[in-house]
């Protein structure tokens, strides 16, 4: 029931997006910085996704934005226009939860309905936007259904439909994806994006999963204690993280211990470009499985030992132990099927990478 | 899930069940038959008569039962200044507290069940010196009992709504309805009170029995209700007594079927849907 195949329709008229800018924003908890002056502009039209670990703040500048948490300092800009006075019912937002939050006495429909009556629309109108709106997120033929009778996946999707009806300037996602399971997940991940596109209205998208961010967003602001660490595109998030948190929570990254000195960093005996801030003395360098290699044993490179390897569908996931007990994961074609136990050498590829000063607490 | 797998284990058989069931009811009907047959009994000499129920209700007693009459009238205008405080004053406090105050709630949740910890009679005694001041402020009214009434129903009516906040996401819901441009009136009235509905019907009802079956604080404050004109009229006609206790608790067991009504209608509504979903 849950995999609906939508009918690309565009009903809901597309309105130019509107700048959405976080000026200096503040919010605390007692002693705790939820928020710590976290700047960001997203421009219109545009779907930046928050990302970060639970606890970030992701959620709580998405909830200042939306007007649900009064912020204590700084400013939130719509259009130029400062709103953080703005009570939220008055913001001109969409705004899709993390938990199913359809209205459980009200139809789909009347769900839809809902913030056009709140806005004095007529009847008929009413209910001609709310049916096209549901049909946009397919889910024409069950207008009748109450929450309790569809699934999460449809839920959700009426609570699309629902937060977008309105014509908001911004879109706000909580997380709209965390509740279901994977396929689904991945359906309405990519349904988001494009009725997000068709409309062209700017949208914010909180997420803890960086699949999900690097997926579907423009760019991606990642987060941590409040800060944003780094804001750009998923390939320059991906390629060019500008700290090793973003290394290290933005794909995968093996920790490889080197040694850095003048803008390069030395690792088992291989000098990698360093990326970000220059280092001197011990590093721990963020290596991507996909910039390393395995060939045979006697081949030039570092002497490793193969642990497992795990078929991953289009590709392969090696785990090989280096010298010094350094467990390093390694990318590679299906065709290769090491067995474990077997002695290989590990090659770098050369790709520019992050590091850490050795002396740091490790980042989890 | 279907029927047959909730029965579980060491579920007793349906005989059993019955049996128990059985004596229940018989213990509760007895003294429910004893009265049912005493007012129809014409005295000790035997035999039965519908007179003592023809004359309760008889044009030319009116005059005689008109005291007994205006204290079915009072206790249900207590009811219905009852229901209004839980309505107006404990309802709108417990959204307030659940919504933006969920810190207050173990508080609110202790100040509403202890009035049941305190006997009616200990409660009358800190109760006096207060009428005192009520009397002053409101006069002798029989309505100003409605507000020690207000008290002795909180812990009843709390539970209800209580149950009803809880099985629903009212933080989500009131947050979405506020997204989609919903001001707080429209909140409460458009989306948290359709969908507490039935708990706080049970808690009106809950109230209204528990106000119709209130004697002690009407007697020790000196205020005639129901029950207060039901002992007095037993020292003289004892049929009209039983005949009245019948009758309210008539009206009890209709509230109360009422209320679970008001259950299993969710439940039959939820397994329908579970049924038109599943095709």
């Amino acid at each position: 029931m849950t995999s609906t195949i939508p009918v690309a329709a565009p009903v809901v008229e597309p309105v130019p997006g509107a700048t959405v800018e976080l000026a200096g924003v503040v919010k605390t908890y007692g002693a705790h910085r939820a928020l710590d002056a976290i700047d960001l502009r997203i421009r219109p039209g545009e779907l930046v996704a928050l990302l970060g670990p639970s606890g970030c703040g992701k959620t709580t500048a998405l909830r200042a934005l939306s007007g649900l948490e009064a912020i204590d300092g700084g400013g939130i800009l719509i259009d130029g226009e400062d709103v953080a006075a703005v009570p939220t019912n008055k913001r001109d937002i969409g705004m899709v939860f993390q938990s199913y939050s359809l209205f459980p006495h009200m139809t789909a429909l009347e769900n839809v309905e809902f913030g056009l009556k709140m806005r004095r629309v007529a009847g008929s109108e009413r209910r001609r936007r709310a049916a096209e709106a549901l049909d946009m997120v397919g889910l024409g033929r069950f207008a009748d259904r109450f929450a309790h009778q569809m699934s999460g996946g449809q839920q959700q999707r009426v609570a699309l439909a629902r937060a977008l009806v309105t014509r908001p300037r911004v879109l706000l996602l909580d997380e709209p994806l965390s509740a279901l399971d994977a396929k689904v997940r991945v359906q309405l991940r990519d349904e988001i994006r494009r009725i997000q596109t068709e409309l062209g209205i700017t949208t914010v998208f909180v997420t803890h999963d960086q699949e999900e961010a690097l997926a579907v967003a423009d760019r991606v602001a990642v987060m941590n204690q409040g800060r944003i660490e780094q804001i750009g595109s998923p390939r320059e998030l991906y390629a060019t993280p500008a700290t090793a948190f973003v290394a290290d929570f933005v794909g995968l990254s093996n920790r490889i211990p080197g040694d850095a000195a003048g803008g390069t960093v030395s690792v088992y005996g291989t000098g990698l470009q360093l990326l970000g801030e220059p280092l001197e003395g011990p590093v721990v360098a963020y290596v991507r499985p996909e910039d390393l290699s395995i060939e045979s044993s006697g081949m030039p490179g570092v002497p490793a030992t193969v642990v497992s390897s795990s078929f991953l569908g289009s590709l392969r996931r090696t785990t090989v132990r280096l010298d010094g007990d350094i467990l390093v994961a390694v990318q590679h074609g299906v065709d290769l099927d090491p067995q474990p136990g077997t002695a290989v050498t590990l090659r770098f590829r050369g790709s520019p990478v992050s590091a850490i000063p050795r002396s740091a607490p490790a980042l989890d | 899930m279907s029927r047959q797998a909730v029965r579980l284990g060491t579920e007793p058989s349906p005989v059993t069940r019955w049996v128990i069931l059985g004596i229940v009811g018989l213990l509760f009907a007895v003294p429910i038959i004893a009265m049912i047959e005493f007012s129809f009994s014409v005295g000790p000499a035997g035999g039965y008569t519908v007179q003592h129920w023809v004359d309760l209700f008889d044009p030319a007693n009116a005059r005689a039962n008109r005291q007994l009459f205006q204290a079915i009238g009072n206790s249900f205008l207590l009811a219905a200044v009852t229901v209004a405080i839980v309505l107006v004053v404990l309802l709108p406090t417990m959204i307030l507290v659940h919504l933006q105050f969920p810190r207050l709630r173990r508080v609110l949740e202790f100040i509403c069940i202890v009035p049941i910890t305190v006997p009616a009679i200990v409660l009358v005694v800190g109760l006096a010196p207060v009428y005192g001041v009520v009397v002053q402020l409101f006069g002798g009214a029989i309505w100003t009992l409605a507000l020690a009434y207000g008290i002795t129903v909180l812990p009843y009516a709390y539970r209800a709504i209580q149950s009803n906040l809880d099985a629903i996401p009212a933080v989500t819901l009131s947050e979405a309805a506020r997204s989609l441009g919903a001001n707080p009136l429209q909140v409460l009235w458009g989306v948290l009170l359709p969908n507490l509905r039935r708990g706080v019907l049970a808690a009106c009802f809950i109230s209204v029995a528990v106000v119709l079956g209130e004697f002690t604080i009407a007697s020790l404050l000196n205020r005639r209700n129901l029950q207060t004109a039901l002992v007095q009229a037993g020292q003289s006609d004892q049929w009209i007594a039983v005949i009245l206790s019948l009758l309210s608790l008539a009206f009890a067991l209709v509230l109360l079927l009422l209320i679970g009504r008001l259950g299993t209608a969710r439940f039959s509504t939820a397994r329908s849907s579970r049924k038109r979903s599943s095709k």
